[in-house]
């Protein structure tokens, strides 16, 4: 996905000398296509995050589109203030990227695991928060935050995400992309964990379940006219996020639904239960241990389901 | 508006007591050790044009330690972005003028108010300007010292020298006071010059409430641009915290306490008609106090309200090393040294 994302943002850099490429030094081996490609338009602010930021800031303010670019929790929570007063106040054309949404840097541990991220950036007034699916929506993000004015956030996975979309049409901004067609049961997920989703709808379809699936590649704004739909059309909503359950894409979904007057569909939040990462392992091992690997969404699921046929 | 330096730092400084006097607002000591500083640098140093704001050429400003922003206001108002008038809305409902700067305020480029912000916006700035090839315009950003602890300003300075930044100047405000008390009693920062040197900056030191020092440092700051082009170049101003009204100077007190009605109103207004430059007109109190209420020996002047004053800490190290006469603007000196 971070490799989609370089080679996006580089085919876009030499179309538009704005654009600029800010790293905290960080992307060895991943960012060179960038910079042999456009080096008037990559700077490397050392390991310094919140100069980094406001740097970008002060670009962004002369005319440039700045992407800065860390892993984890560096880009965003190391310079919250400095994304807060100064890109999204000043309404900068600032897009902080972070590669490594979630576990993906599993056995580096707790520091490296971004997992409150989404939940944070999306409390910022003028933050678009963005978690491509796969490698399709993460080329599609790219090219619409790149096109578009202000402050951004754009979380991404690492590699080894496949493609699972064929292609996306009229892909925008805060609008949800339906993947499969359902009755009842609706599962909406954001970022890489959608490919745990799209192995748990093959097994919920073994087993007779007829789930639509959503992705929401945006998660601010949210796309509100879909969660409303579906929130009076189906039983049961399902987000399927790699953070917590606090704050993040699932409670984005819950406000929209608590505020829905024509609901009848009821909520289940799949991701992390507001708690930190303690146990060692990669990104695969460590979606088993908390609960949403494809096995356990479609385990939580069918006992969402099976309570109401027991009422 | 064709104010010389002296005019506008009187006006700012007038500005200041009445906007903190008006509004309760905090930092009249920071407003007043800054004002030379602002007044040169809008009278006789930078380039704006007060109906363009955002005129492309203009050389860009923040105001990093932005709870002086009283003063910015006022210059921007006396320089005619915006009326005069406006100054008296300072901290009220409805108003655009915040206690710390807003980027709202015609003429305003950054907002500040957490301090530790500002040089990194201004790099940003400047390094846009140097990879467009704008020679037209610099990157002004004035820092307060206390603001040099955070961590952020230095990560600044690096990317500054480094980034081979000689269109960026630095000047801090060093009142040698923050919020609690005297700089080296918080967090030693001597040898401060030292220090930015160290980062890679040239450093000038001077006098920051003498004009014909700033002056001569800008234009030195000009001169090291074409002799040492690929340094940042930092102004260390030594000020008074207070400045301009005897009783404010060095005493703590005046970071965050604003100017009552009664005795500290009379004495600071009656103080500063004694140095009214030659054609300003104070447009509060044009003809001065008539009968100005002084203060008494039971009013809370010249003592000491630093923390070290009382703070008898069981930690074997003296944490008190800096002291000055509240009340005065002499220089501060170690604890036992004699005053100058």
């Amino acid at each position: 996905m971070r490799d989609t994302f370089v080679r996006t943002l580089t085919e876009l850099a030499k179309e538009d000398p704005k654009i600029e490429l800010v790293t905290g030094d960080l992307g060895f081996g991943v960012l060179k296509p960038f910079w042999e490609t456009c080096p008037d338009q990559f700077t490397n602010a050392g390991i310094a995050e919140q100069n980094m930021t406001t740097v970008a800031a002060g670009m962004a303010l002369e005319g440039k589109t700045v992407f800065t670019y860390s892993i984890g929790n560096f880009p965003t929570l190391r310079c919250l203030e400095q994304i807060r007063n100064d890109c999204a106040y000043h309404e900068a054309n600032v897009k902080v990227v972070c590669v490594g949404g979630g576990f993906v840097y599993g056995s580096l541990g707790m520091s490296h695991q971004a997992t409150e991220d989404i939940a944070i950036l999306r409390a910022l007034p003028n933050v678009i928060v963005m978690a491509p699916a796969d490698l399709v929506e993460a080329e599609e993000c790219t090219k619409a935050l790149a096109r578009t004015k202000g402050t951004a956030y754009l979380r991404l996975g690492r590699g080894g995400e496949k493609r699972i979309h064929e292609r996306i049409d009229n892909f925008e901004i805060g609008k949800a992309i339906r993947v499969y067609e359902g009755e009842r049961i609706a599962i909406f997920s954001t970022g890489a964990i959608f490919e745990e989703v799209t192995a748990a709808y093959e097994q919920l379809k073994e087993m007779g379940y007829n789930p639509c699936v959503y992705t929401f590649p945006t998660v601010k704004p949210i796309d509100r006219e879909v969660i409303e739909k579906i929130a009076g059309e189906f039983e049961l909503i399902v987000t399927c996020e790699e953070h917590n359950i606090v704050g993040g894409f699932g409670g984005a979904v819950a406000e929209v639904m608590a505020e829905s007057a024509g609901r009848k569909a009821r909520l289940l939040r799949i991701g992390l239960n507001d708690e930190y990462s303690v146990r060692v392992g990669n990104q695969k091992y460590l979606r088993q241990q908390y609960g949403m690997d494809a096995t356990a969404i479609t385990e939580r699921i069918v006992r969402e389901v099976s309570k109401d046929e027991q009422r | 508006m064709n104010r010389n330096s002296e005019q506008l730092a009187w006006l700012i400084r007038r500005h200041g007591i009445e906007m903190t006097h008006r509004s309760g607002g905090s930092h009249i000591g920071a407003i007043m050790s800054v004002a030379d500083v602002v007044a040169v640098l809008y009278a006789d140093v930078m380039k704006y044009d007060p109906k363009n704001p955002q005129w492309e050429g203009r050389d860009r400003f923040i105001l990093s330690k932005g709870h002086a922003g009283a003063s910015i206001y006022a210059a921007l108002a006396e320089e005619g972005f915006f009326p005069v008038e406006e100054l008296k809305t300072h901290y009220a409902n409805g108003s655009r003028l915040s206690g710390h700067v807003s980027h709202h305020v015609p003429g305003v480029d950054f907002s500040t108010g957490s301090l530790g912000h500002g040089l990194s916006a201004a790099c940003g700035m400047a390094y846009a300007a140097r990879k467009d090839r704008k020679d037209d315009h610099r990157v002004f950003v004035v820092l307060g010292d206390g603001e040099c602890n955070e961590g952020s300003v230095w990560e600044a300075a690096l990317f500054a020298n480094h980034f081979r930044l000689n269109n960026l100047i630095a000047i801090v405000d060093h009142n040698r006071m923050q919020s609690l008390d005297f700089n080296e009693n918080t967090i030693e920062l001597e040898d401060f010059g030292a220090k930015w040197k160290a980062f890679g900056w040239n450093v000038i030191e001077v006098n920051g409430n003498c004009h014909s020092e700033l002056k001569s440092a800008f234009a030195k700051a000009e001169e090291l641009r074409s002799a040492e082009p690929h340094k940042p170049t930092v102004i260390i101003a030594d000020t008074v915290k207070g400045c301009g009204v005897t009783y404010m100077q060095n005493d703590i007190l005046w970071h965050y306490r604003f100017p009552h009605d009664g005795w500290e109103y009379d004495e600071a207004v009656t103080e500063m008609h004694k140095n009214i430059p030659a054609g300003v007109v104070d447009p509060y109190t044009p003809d001065g106090i008539a009968e100005p209420t002084r203060h008494t020996d039971a009013d809370d002047i010249g003592n000491d309200h630093t923390f070290t004053k009382t703070w008898n800490t069981t930690y074997p190290e003296t944490m008190r090393r800096v002291e000055a006469a509240p009340g005065s603007d002499e220089e501060v000196r170690e604890i036992g040294g004699a005053a100058k």
